[in-house]
Protein backbone atom coordinates (compact mmCIF):
# COMPACT_ATOMS: atom_id res chain seq x y z
CA UNK A 1 0.00 0.00 0.00
CA UNK A 2 1.32 3.22 -0.77
CA UNK A 3 0.10 7.30 -0.69
CA UNK A 4 -1.67 7.25 -4.44
CA UNK A 5 -3.57 3.75 -3.59
CA UNK A 6 -4.94 5.19 -0.56
CA UNK A 7 -5.84 8.33 -2.17
CA UNK A 8 -7.36 6.27 -4.76
CA UNK A 9 -9.55 4.46 -2.50
CA UNK A 10 -10.61 8.00 -0.28
CA UNK A 11 -11.37 9.64 -3.47
CA UNK A 12 -13.37 6.54 -4.62
CA UNK A 13 -15.20 6.50 -1.33
CA UNK A 14 -16.37 10.28 -1.14
CA UNK A 15 -17.22 9.99 -5.01
CA UNK A 16 -19.59 7.32 -4.31
CA UNK A 17 -20.95 9.44 -1.47
CA UNK A 18 -21.48 12.51 -3.80
CA UNK A 19 -23.40 10.38 -6.76
CA UNK A 20 -20.23 10.13 -8.91
CA UNK A 21 -19.08 13.82 -8.51
CA UNK A 22 -15.67 14.20 -9.49
CA UNK A 23 -14.16 16.42 -6.30
CA UNK A 24 -10.85 18.81 -6.57
CA UNK A 25 -8.94 16.46 -3.43
CA UNK A 26 -8.32 20.46 -1.74
CA UNK A 27 -12.17 20.70 -1.23
CA UNK A 28 -13.47 21.01 2.38
CA UNK A 29 -16.40 18.94 1.98
CA UNK A 30 -17.51 19.57 5.47
CA UNK A 31 -17.24 23.36 4.84
CA UNK A 32 -18.52 23.55 1.21
CA UNK A 33 -21.61 20.84 2.88
CA UNK A 34 -21.10 18.08 0.66
CA UNK A 35 -21.74 15.60 2.82
CA UNK A 36 -22.93 15.50 6.29
CA UNK A 37 -22.80 14.06 9.71
CA UNK A 38 -24.16 10.44 8.13
CA UNK A 39 -21.01 10.78 5.70
CA UNK A 40 -18.51 11.20 9.28
CA UNK A 41 -19.65 7.67 10.83
CA UNK A 42 -19.26 6.51 7.45
CA UNK A 43 -15.93 7.55 6.62
CA UNK A 44 -14.70 6.49 9.59
CA UNK A 45 -16.24 3.01 8.90
CA UNK A 46 -14.89 3.09 5.51
CA UNK A 47 -11.00 3.83 6.78
CA UNK A 48 -11.25 1.46 10.18
CA UNK A 49 -11.84 -1.32 7.49
CA UNK A 50 -10.51 -0.46 4.37
CA UNK A 51 -6.98 0.22 5.71
CA UNK A 52 -7.56 -2.01 9.25
CA UNK A 53 -6.57 0.49 11.51
CA UNK A 54 -8.35 2.11 14.40
CA UNK A 55 -10.19 5.79 14.85
CA UNK A 56 -9.86 6.83 17.84
CA UNK A 57 -10.70 9.75 20.32
CA UNK A 58 -7.51 11.09 19.70
CA UNK A 59 -8.19 11.38 16.00
CA UNK A 60 -10.87 13.40 16.21
CA UNK A 61 -9.77 16.13 14.17
CA UNK A 62 -11.40 17.99 11.27
CA UNK A 63 -7.94 18.52 9.71
CA UNK A 64 -7.64 14.40 9.42
CA UNK A 65 -10.89 14.23 7.61
CA UNK A 66 -12.11 17.52 5.76
CA UNK A 67 -10.64 16.30 2.14
CA UNK A 68 -9.69 13.94 0.14
CA UNK A 69 -6.07 14.60 1.05
CA UNK A 70 -6.38 15.48 4.32
CA UNK A 71 -7.81 11.86 4.20
CA UNK A 72 -5.01 10.44 2.50
CA UNK A 73 -3.12 12.27 5.25
CA UNK A 74 -4.37 10.62 7.76
CA UNK A 75 -4.28 7.10 6.68
CA UNK A 76 -0.52 7.27 5.78
CA UNK A 77 0.20 8.85 9.11
CA UNK A 78 -1.40 6.36 11.06
CA UNK A 79 0.10 3.65 8.88
CA UNK A 80 3.63 5.27 9.20
CA UNK A 81 4.00 6.07 5.32
CA UNK A 82 6.13 8.87 4.05
CA UNK A 83 3.79 11.05 2.74
CA UNK A 84 4.72 13.68 -0.62
CA UNK A 85 6.04 16.54 0.26
CA UNK B 1 -23.85 -14.55 4.73
CA UNK B 2 -24.35 -17.58 7.24
CA UNK B 3 -27.88 -17.05 8.66
CA UNK B 4 -28.15 -20.63 10.82
CA UNK B 5 -27.15 -19.84 14.37
CA UNK B 6 -24.70 -21.34 15.82
CA UNK B 7 -24.49 -23.89 18.92
CA UNK B 8 -23.54 -21.22 21.60
CA UNK B 9 -26.38 -18.67 19.78
CA UNK B 10 -28.76 -21.21 19.99
CA UNK B 11 -28.40 -21.72 23.63
CA UNK B 12 -28.42 -17.89 24.70
CA UNK B 13 -31.01 -17.35 22.56
CA UNK B 14 -32.98 -20.33 24.64
CA UNK B 15 -31.70 -18.61 27.82
CA UNK B 16 -32.58 -15.28 26.63
CA UNK B 17 -36.36 -16.54 26.16
CA UNK B 18 -36.93 -18.69 29.43
CA UNK B 19 -35.91 -15.20 31.41
CA UNK B 20 -38.07 -13.16 29.65
CA UNK B 21 -40.98 -16.03 29.92
CA UNK B 22 -40.54 -15.96 33.59
CA UNK B 23 -39.44 -12.71 34.37
CA UNK B 24 -41.27 -9.70 32.11
CA UNK B 25 -44.32 -11.53 30.02
CA UNK B 26 -46.49 -11.96 33.34
CA UNK B 27 -46.26 -8.43 34.50
CA UNK B 28 -45.44 -6.52 31.32
CA UNK B 29 -48.86 -5.96 31.39
CA UNK B 30 -48.89 -4.47 34.60
CA UNK B 31 -45.95 -2.31 34.10
CA UNK B 32 -47.40 -0.44 31.24
CA UNK B 33 -50.70 0.17 33.56
CA UNK B 34 -48.68 1.25 36.53
CA UNK B 35 -46.07 3.29 33.97
CA UNK B 36 -43.23 2.15 35.98
CA UNK B 37 -40.45 -0.80 35.42
CA UNK B 38 -39.68 -2.40 39.13
CA UNK B 39 -35.93 -1.31 40.17
CA UNK B 40 -36.29 -5.37 41.34
CA UNK B 41 -36.72 -6.31 37.23
CA UNK B 42 -34.03 -4.29 36.50
CA UNK B 43 -31.86 -5.69 38.90
CA UNK B 44 -32.60 -8.87 37.48
CA UNK B 45 -31.97 -8.18 34.15
CA UNK B 46 -28.40 -6.30 35.28
CA UNK B 47 -27.62 -10.10 37.49
CA UNK B 48 -28.16 -12.34 34.23
CA UNK B 49 -25.10 -9.95 32.69
CA UNK B 50 -27.60 -8.56 29.73
CA UNK B 51 -26.51 -4.76 30.47
CA UNK B 52 -23.10 -5.55 29.46
CA UNK B 53 -24.11 -7.38 26.63
CA UNK B 54 -22.23 -5.83 24.77
CA UNK B 55 -19.18 -4.35 26.73
CA UNK B 56 -16.28 -6.78 26.23
CA UNK B 57 -14.75 -9.00 28.49
CA UNK B 58 -12.05 -6.87 29.20
CA UNK B 59 -14.16 -4.37 31.07
CA UNK B 60 -16.33 -6.72 32.67
CA UNK B 61 -18.69 -7.71 30.48
CA UNK B 62 -20.41 -10.38 28.29
CA UNK B 63 -18.50 -9.39 25.15
CA UNK B 64 -21.77 -10.56 22.80
CA UNK B 65 -21.02 -10.58 19.15
CA UNK B 66 -23.94 -8.54 16.93
CA UNK B 67 -26.28 -11.56 16.07
CA UNK B 68 -26.51 -12.72 19.91
CA UNK B 69 -27.29 -9.16 21.40
CA UNK B 70 -29.70 -9.02 18.30
CA UNK B 71 -31.30 -11.87 19.35
CA UNK B 72 -31.23 -10.60 23.36
CA UNK B 73 -32.97 -6.99 21.99
CA UNK B 74 -35.71 -9.87 20.36
CA UNK B 75 -36.15 -11.84 23.10
CA UNK B 76 -36.86 -8.66 25.52
CA UNK B 77 -38.89 -6.59 22.59
CA UNK B 78 -41.67 -9.75 22.48
CA UNK B 79 -41.91 -9.57 26.23
CA UNK B 80 -41.77 -5.59 26.78
CA UNK B 81 -40.97 -2.90 24.35
CA UNK B 82 -40.63 -0.79 27.60
CA UNK B 83 -37.63 -3.41 28.86
CA UNK B 84 -36.34 -3.19 25.80
CA UNK B 85 -35.53 0.64 25.78
CA UNK B 86 -33.70 0.18 28.89
CA UNK B 87 -31.46 -2.06 26.50
CA UNK B 88 -31.23 0.65 23.81
CA UNK B 89 -30.29 3.49 26.08
CA UNK B 90 -28.01 1.86 28.31
CA UNK B 91 -26.11 0.07 24.73
CA UNK B 92 -26.36 3.88 23.60
CA UNK B 93 -23.73 5.34 26.24
CA UNK B 94 -21.39 1.97 26.60
CA UNK B 95 -21.29 2.43 22.38
CA UNK B 96 -20.70 6.01 22.81
CA UNK B 97 -17.87 5.15 25.14
CA UNK B 98 -16.49 2.17 23.29
CA UNK B 99 -15.64 4.10 20.30
CA UNK B 100 -14.64 7.68 21.49
CA UNK B 101 -14.43 7.92 24.87
CA UNK B 102 -10.69 8.05 26.77
CA UNK B 103 -8.93 5.23 28.32
CA UNK B 104 -9.70 6.84 31.47
CA UNK B 105 -13.44 7.54 30.93
CA UNK B 106 -13.89 3.73 29.18
CA UNK B 107 -11.93 2.16 32.63
CA UNK B 108 -13.91 4.03 34.94
CA UNK B 109 -17.92 3.65 33.29
CA UNK B 110 -17.94 0.39 31.07
CA UNK B 111 -17.10 -2.60 34.52
CA UNK B 112 -20.14 -0.05 35.82
CA UNK B 113 -22.15 0.17 33.27
CA UNK B 114 -21.70 -3.85 32.40
CA UNK B 115 -22.66 -4.71 35.83
CA UNK B 116 -25.69 -2.12 36.08
CA UNK B 117 -24.11 -0.23 38.85
CA UNK B 118 -24.39 2.79 36.72
CA UNK B 119 -27.42 2.53 34.60
CA UNK B 120 -27.12 4.93 31.15
CA UNK B 121 -29.28 7.03 29.13
CA UNK B 122 -29.16 9.05 26.25
CA UNK B 123 -30.08 12.94 26.29
CA UNK B 124 -30.17 14.61 22.62
CA UNK B 125 -33.91 15.61 22.35
CA UNK B 126 -35.02 18.86 23.67
CA UNK B 127 -38.91 20.71 23.91
CA UNK B 128 -38.10 22.15 20.63
CA UNK B 129 -35.50 19.43 18.60
CA UNK B 130 -36.22 16.42 17.83
CA UNK B 131 -35.47 15.00 14.03
CA UNK B 132 -33.31 18.90 13.67
CA UNK B 133 -30.55 16.74 16.06
CA UNK B 134 -27.61 18.91 14.99
CA UNK B 135 -29.55 22.38 16.07
CA UNK B 136 -29.89 21.48 20.04
CA UNK B 137 -30.38 24.55 21.95
CA UNK B 138 -28.57 23.71 25.28
CA UNK B 139 -25.58 25.14 25.83
CA UNK B 140 -21.93 24.19 27.59
CA UNK B 141 -19.29 26.70 28.71
CA UNK B 142 -16.24 25.93 30.13
CA UNK B 143 -16.20 28.07 33.51
CA UNK B 144 -13.63 27.59 36.22
CA UNK B 145 -12.35 24.40 35.37
CA UNK B 146 -15.58 22.76 34.96
CA UNK B 147 -18.30 22.22 32.39
CA UNK B 148 -21.58 24.49 32.46
CA UNK B 149 -24.68 23.24 30.98
CA UNK B 150 -28.14 25.15 30.28
CA UNK B 151 -31.11 23.50 28.94
CA UNK B 152 -33.44 20.89 29.06
CA UNK B 153 -33.59 17.49 27.40
CA UNK B 154 -37.09 15.63 26.45
CA UNK B 155 -38.53 11.69 26.61
CA UNK B 156 -35.44 10.30 28.00
CA UNK B 157 -35.54 7.02 28.53
CA UNK B 158 -35.09 5.70 31.90
CA UNK B 159 -34.42 9.04 32.61
CA UNK B 160 -36.37 8.81 35.95
CA UNK B 161 -34.00 6.06 37.35
CA UNK B 162 -30.62 6.29 35.30
CA UNK B 163 -27.50 7.81 36.71
CA UNK B 164 -25.25 8.48 34.13
CA UNK B 165 -26.52 10.75 31.36
CA UNK B 166 -24.92 10.98 27.82
CA UNK B 167 -25.87 14.67 27.29
CA UNK B 168 -25.68 16.89 24.09
CA UNK B 169 -24.99 20.22 24.07
CA UNK B 170 -23.55 23.17 22.05
CA UNK B 171 -19.88 24.44 22.46
CA UNK B 172 -19.79 28.03 20.93
CA UNK B 173 -22.47 26.49 18.18
CA UNK B 174 -20.46 23.22 17.94
CA UNK B 175 -22.52 20.10 18.81
CA UNK B 176 -20.37 18.36 22.09
CA UNK B 177 -21.14 15.22 23.93
CA UNK B 178 -20.60 14.75 27.65
CA UNK B 179 -20.89 12.74 30.58
CA UNK B 180 -23.62 14.33 33.34
CA UNK B 181 -24.06 12.03 36.40
CA UNK B 182 -27.63 12.59 38.28
CA UNK B 183 -25.65 13.84 41.10
CA UNK B 184 -24.37 16.56 39.53
CA UNK B 185 -25.16 20.06 40.70
CA UNK B 186 -27.62 21.53 38.96
CA UNK B 187 -29.03 18.56 37.82
CA UNK B 188 -32.39 17.04 37.92
CA UNK B 189 -34.95 14.85 36.30
CA UNK B 190 -38.88 15.30 35.99
CA UNK B 191 -40.90 12.05 35.50
CA UNK B 192 -43.29 11.93 32.06
CA UNK B 193 -46.39 10.06 32.15
CA UNK B 194 -49.59 9.31 29.80
CA UNK B 195 -47.39 8.43 26.84
CA UNK B 196 -49.35 6.55 24.32
CA UNK B 197 -46.78 3.66 23.98
CA UNK B 198 -43.16 2.64 26.09
CA UNK B 199 -45.92 3.77 29.28
CA UNK B 200 -42.88 2.05 31.62
CA UNK B 201 -39.85 3.01 30.29
CA UNK B 202 -39.89 5.79 32.71
CA UNK B 203 -39.73 8.28 30.69
CA UNK B 204 -38.34 11.98 32.23
CA UNK B 205 -37.53 15.74 31.28
CA UNK B 206 -33.69 16.80 32.39
CA UNK B 207 -33.10 20.09 33.34
CA UNK B 208 -30.19 21.12 33.33
CA UNK B 209 -29.82 24.72 35.31
CA UNK B 210 -26.13 25.92 35.75
CA UNK B 211 -25.22 21.88 35.66
CA UNK B 212 -21.80 22.06 36.90
CA UNK B 213 -19.63 18.54 35.88
CA UNK B 214 -15.49 18.18 35.55
CA UNK B 215 -14.08 19.26 32.78
CA UNK B 216 -12.96 15.53 31.89
CA UNK B 217 -16.34 14.87 31.12
CA UNK B 218 -16.74 15.47 27.86
CA UNK B 219 -16.54 12.39 25.29
CA UNK B 220 -14.83 12.58 22.12
CA UNK B 221 -13.67 16.37 20.94
CA UNK B 222 -15.78 19.97 20.31
CA UNK B 223 -17.83 19.90 17.24
CA UNK B 224 -17.77 15.87 16.85
CA UNK B 225 -20.72 15.53 19.46
CA UNK B 226 -23.52 14.99 16.90
CA UNK B 227 -21.63 13.68 13.96
CA UNK B 228 -19.18 10.62 15.81
CA UNK B 229 -20.15 10.41 19.77
CA UNK B 230 -24.04 10.41 18.83
CA UNK B 231 -23.77 9.26 15.28
CA UNK B 232 -22.24 6.13 16.76
CA UNK B 233 -24.54 5.64 19.49
CA UNK B 234 -27.80 6.19 17.66
CA UNK B 235 -26.10 3.37 14.85
CA UNK B 236 -26.42 0.80 18.12
CA UNK B 237 -29.98 2.40 18.85
CA UNK B 238 -31.30 1.38 15.43
CA UNK B 239 -29.91 -1.39 15.76
CA UNK B 240 -30.98 -2.44 19.08
CA UNK B 241 -34.62 -1.12 17.67
CA UNK B 242 -34.94 -3.07 14.97
CA UNK B 243 -34.31 -6.16 16.76
CA UNK B 244 -36.71 -5.23 19.20
CA UNK B 245 -39.34 -4.94 16.53
CA UNK B 246 -38.78 -7.99 15.16
CA UNK B 247 -39.42 -9.52 18.77
CA UNK B 248 -42.39 -6.96 19.25
CA UNK B 249 -43.67 -8.57 15.88
CA UNK B 250 -43.26 -11.68 16.52
CA UNK B 251 -45.27 -11.23 19.90
CA UNK B 252 -48.44 -10.30 18.13
CA UNK B 253 -47.96 -13.09 15.76
CA UNK B 254 -47.52 -15.68 18.47
CA UNK B 255 -50.28 -13.88 20.44
CA UNK B 256 -52.73 -14.01 17.41
CA UNK B 257 -51.81 -17.22 16.15
CA UNK B 258 -52.79 -18.64 20.06
CA UNK B 259 -55.87 -16.73 20.49
CA UNK B 260 -57.17 -18.19 17.01
CA UNK B 261 -56.75 -21.83 17.68
CA UNK B 262 -58.78 -20.94 21.11
CA UNK B 263 -62.02 -19.27 20.43
CA UNK B 264 -64.64 -20.20 17.56
CA UNK B 265 -67.07 -18.46 15.75
CA UNK B 266 -69.85 -19.83 13.26
CA UNK B 267 -68.82 -23.20 15.31
CA UNK B 268 -65.51 -22.85 13.69
CA UNK B 269 -62.29 -22.05 15.04
CA UNK B 270 -61.39 -18.72 14.21
CA UNK B 271 -58.05 -19.93 12.71
CA UNK B 272 -60.26 -21.72 10.04
CA UNK B 273 -61.55 -18.55 8.47
CA UNK B 274 -59.86 -17.56 5.31
CA UNK B 275 -59.50 -14.01 6.11
CA UNK B 276 -58.21 -14.68 9.26
CA UNK B 277 -55.46 -16.43 7.61
CA UNK B 278 -54.58 -13.96 4.93
CA UNK B 279 -53.89 -12.15 7.97
CA UNK B 280 -51.95 -14.80 9.48
CA UNK B 281 -50.05 -15.32 6.19
CA UNK B 282 -49.10 -11.91 5.85
CA UNK B 283 -47.89 -11.41 9.30
CA UNK B 284 -45.62 -14.67 8.96
CA UNK B 285 -44.42 -13.44 5.49
CA UNK B 286 -43.30 -9.73 6.88
CA UNK B 287 -41.59 -10.92 10.13
CA UNK B 288 -39.44 -13.66 7.59
CA UNK B 289 -38.51 -10.49 5.57
CA UNK B 290 -38.16 -8.69 8.82
CA UNK B 291 -35.65 -11.25 10.25
CA UNK B 292 -33.82 -11.77 7.12
CA UNK B 293 -32.46 -7.31 7.28
CA UNK B 294 -31.78 -7.53 11.04
CA UNK B 295 -29.48 -10.32 10.23
CA UNK B 296 -28.61 -8.57 7.32
CA UNK B 297 -27.17 -5.80 9.96
CA UNK B 298 -25.65 -7.94 11.94
CA UNK B 299 -23.52 -9.89 9.80
CA UNK B 300 -22.44 -6.19 8.36
CA UNK B 301 -22.16 -5.26 11.79
CA UNK B 302 -19.95 -7.66 12.52
CA UNK B 303 -17.57 -7.49 9.41
CA UNK B 304 -17.46 -3.25 10.43
CA UNK B 305 -18.79 -3.03 6.48
CA UNK B 306 -19.44 1.15 6.03
CA UNK B 307 -22.57 0.15 4.44
CA UNK B 308 -23.79 -1.47 8.16
CA UNK B 309 -25.25 2.17 8.65
CA UNK B 310 -27.32 1.99 6.04
CA UNK B 311 -28.30 -1.36 6.34
CA UNK B 312 -29.27 -0.92 9.84
CA UNK B 313 -31.37 1.95 9.21
CA UNK B 314 -33.11 0.06 6.21
CA UNK B 315 -33.76 -2.82 8.92
CA UNK B 316 -35.04 -0.20 11.44
CA UNK B 317 -37.19 1.36 9.22
CA UNK B 318 -38.90 -1.90 7.65
CA UNK B 319 -39.49 -3.89 11.25
CA UNK B 320 -41.15 -0.63 12.96
CA UNK B 321 -43.81 -0.44 10.03
CA UNK B 322 -43.97 -4.19 10.63
CA UNK B 323 -44.45 -4.06 13.61
CA UNK B 324 -47.14 -2.01 13.92
CA UNK B 325 -49.00 -3.76 10.60
CA UNK B 326 -48.97 -6.98 13.02
CA UNK B 327 -49.87 -5.59 16.30
CA UNK B 328 -52.63 -3.53 14.54
CA UNK B 329 -53.78 -6.91 12.59
CA UNK B 330 -53.18 -8.79 15.75
CA UNK B 331 -55.78 -6.48 17.98
CA UNK B 332 -58.32 -6.66 14.64
CA UNK B 333 -57.80 -10.51 14.76
CA UNK B 334 -58.58 -10.64 18.53
CA UNK B 335 -62.00 -8.03 17.97
CA UNK B 336 -63.18 -6.32 21.20
CA UNK B 337 -60.56 -8.00 23.31
CA UNK B 338 -57.53 -6.89 21.32
CA UNK B 339 -58.75 -3.63 22.57
CA UNK B 340 -58.74 -4.31 26.70
CA UNK B 341 -55.93 -4.47 28.57
CA UNK B 342 -56.71 -8.25 29.67
CA UNK B 343 -54.89 -8.69 26.07
CA UNK B 344 -51.64 -7.80 25.25
CA UNK B 345 -51.74 -6.79 21.87
CA UNK B 346 -52.96 -3.48 22.41
CA UNK B 347 -50.04 -2.68 24.31
CA UNK B 348 -48.08 -3.84 21.44
CA UNK B 349 -49.74 -1.62 19.02
CA UNK B 350 -49.09 1.21 21.18
CA UNK B 351 -45.50 0.57 21.49
CA UNK B 352 -44.92 -0.32 17.70
CA UNK B 353 -46.11 3.22 17.04
CA UNK B 354 -43.76 4.63 19.15
CA UNK B 355 -40.65 2.73 17.30
CA UNK B 356 -41.66 4.49 14.46
CA UNK B 357 -41.01 7.64 15.83
CA UNK B 358 -37.61 6.90 17.64
CA UNK B 359 -34.04 6.39 17.07
CA UNK B 360 -34.93 8.66 13.81
CA UNK B 361 -38.46 8.84 12.91
CA UNK B 362 -39.02 6.66 9.45
CA UNK B 363 -39.84 10.16 7.87
CA UNK B 364 -36.00 10.42 8.54
CA UNK B 365 -35.02 6.82 7.57
CA UNK B 366 -36.54 7.11 4.39
CA UNK B 367 -34.82 10.31 3.36
CA UNK B 368 -31.37 8.78 3.86
CA UNK B 369 -32.42 5.52 2.36
CA UNK B 370 -33.57 7.08 -0.51
CA UNK B 371 -30.30 8.96 -0.51
CA UNK B 372 -28.45 5.56 -0.33
CA UNK B 373 -30.45 3.96 -2.76
CA UNK B 374 -29.00 6.43 -5.54
CA UNK B 375 -24.97 6.87 -4.53
CA UNK B 376 -25.27 2.62 -4.89
CA UNK B 377 -26.93 3.06 -8.12
CA UNK B 378 -24.92 5.54 -9.63
CA UNK B 379 -21.58 3.17 -7.99
CA UNK B 380 -22.76 -0.38 -9.40
CA UNK B 381 -23.46 1.81 -13.12
CA UNK B 382 -20.35 3.24 -12.83
CA UNK B 383 -18.80 -0.83 -11.93
CA UNK B 384 -21.07 -2.00 -15.19
CA UNK B 385 -18.97 0.53 -17.45
CA UNK B 386 -15.73 -0.35 -15.85
CA UNK B 387 -16.47 -3.98 -16.81
CA UNK B 388 -17.62 -3.40 -19.53
CA UNK B 389 -14.64 -1.56 -20.84
CA UNK B 390 -12.31 -4.44 -19.30
CA UNK B 391 -13.72 -6.96 -21.51
CA UNK B 392 -13.24 -4.77 -25.13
Amino acid sequence: MNEESIMTKAADFVSQYLNNAEVDHDVDLFATGMVNSLFAMQLVLFVEKEFALSVDNEDLDLDNFKSINAITGFVCKKLDLTTAA
Amino acid sequence: MDIELNVAQQQAQSGFRDFVEAMVVPHANEHDRLQKMPEKLIRQVAEQGYLGGIVPAQYGGAGMDAVTWGLLCEEIGRGSASLLSLFTVHGMVIQALLKWGTDAQRQHWLPRLATGEVIGAFGLTEPNIGSDASNIETTATLEQGEWCLRGQKRWISFGQVATLFLIFAQVDGKSTAFLVERSSAGFSTEAITGMLGFRSAMLADIHLNECRIPEANLVGRIGFGFSHVAGAALDHGRYCVAWGCLGLAQAGLDASLAYTGTRKQFGVFLKGHELIQELVADMITQIRAARMLCYRAAFLKQQGDPSLIMETSIAKYFTSRVAVKVSTDAVQIHGANGCSDSYPVSRYLRDAKIMEIIEGSNQMQQIIIAKYGYQDHIMSQRRLRQQGSKSE
